[in-house]
């Protein structure tokens, strides 16, 4: 994956976490997965589609995503589930949405969907057949890892297939 | 959360009202505590465009602030709707989709400002003052 296209979801990240987390944000590590992806902690996925299709998976640590919650809502907070989920779909929604705001402002085109909360099963089933990258970031309230996986156009998926069976 | 100078209706100096629409329950929750801080009152709330459209007209808010992507309708199209039937609307667009394509398209539509997520409170206030008394509808106290 070219890291041109990295780079908006790093910036991204850094740029929410640092304002949610009131935190400085590292990265601990950058992996590339092909054979399905565990999850960390509870994790939100969000379809992108145009130039490139794809989708990105935001995985946080339940104390990373009690410490945003408590930001957002401007107390201290505990969460139960569903306070866990909701805090992590709407991060993930603001990380990508302001990723896919630069790379449209660079010329390409792209649009996102609202956040999907996936499970355990649906994560292995999502990173199947897919190369994705895996970006692990390091704050002092936990870790937030980001799956991104931008898939080939249909279209030369099936050229790929036509010339793996010849 | 830091308290801010209550900003309230010109007409009748009382709070001002609310619609807040956003399909992330934990999102409209998070705009609510905002709201609160300003010394307004939510009105109503919406999960989608489609359901905008009729909490607008149910509730007939000072302010509706609106996010973008959403299911069922996005925001964009609400606001398009509800300015067709309501030109006086005030919306302010909140998403964390902000490229220059999607904030002139709001604007077009008659959505009166935009804020990118995160939102910053005292961001937002300013904002909100400035679509307020913009139209002489409402002033800070």
């Amino acid at each position: 994956m070219k890291l041109d296209l990295i780079q908006p979801f790093i910036s991204a990240v850094d740029t929410v976490l640092a304002e949610t987390m009131q935190t400085p944000v590292t990265i601990g590590g950058l992996s590339m997965e092909d054979d399905g992806y565990r999850k960390k902690g509870v994790a939100a996925m969000i379809a992108i589609k145009g130039a490139i299709e794809g989708r990105v998976i935001l995985d946080m640590e339940p104390r990373a995503a009690s410490r945003v919650a408590s930001y957002l809502a401007g107390e201290q907070v505990t969460l139960d589930d569903q306070g866990l989920r909701e805090t992590v779909s709407e991060l993930a929604n603001m990380v990508i949405g302001n990723a896919v705001t630069l790379l449209n402002d660079r010329g390409s085109t792209y649009k996102v969907y609202p956040p999907e909360l996936i499970s355990e099963e649906q994560m292995q089933k999502e990173g199947a057949d897919t190369e994705a990258t895996v970006l692990a970031f390091e704050t002092q309230h936990g870790n937030v890892y980001m799956n991104i996986a931008m898939r080939y156009f249909r279209r030369r998926q099936r050229e790929r297939s036509t010339v793996a069976i010849s | 959360m830091k308290q801010f100078e209550p900003l309230t209706r010109k007409i009748d100096n009382q709070p001002v009202r609310y619609l807040v629409v956003d399909d992330s329950v934990f999102a409209r929750k998070s705009l609510a505590k905002m709201i609160e801080a300003f010394g307004g009152t939510v009105a109503g709330e919406a999960g989608d465009g489609l359901t905008a459209i009729t909490e607008y007209g149910r509730t007939n808010p000072d302010i509706v602030l609106m996010d973008i992507t959403m299911p069922q309708m996005e925001g964009i199209e609400a606001v398009e709707r509800i300015v067709r039937d309501h030109p006086e609307a005030r919306i302010v667009m909140v998403s964390s989709v902000g490229y220059q394509d999607n904030i002139l398209a709001a604007l077009q539509k008659g959505a009166r400002h935009f804020v990118q997520k995160p939102v910053k409170p005292d961001a937002l206030y300013e904002i909100i003052r400035y679509v307020l008394s913009d139209e002489g509808v409402a002033a800070p106290v």
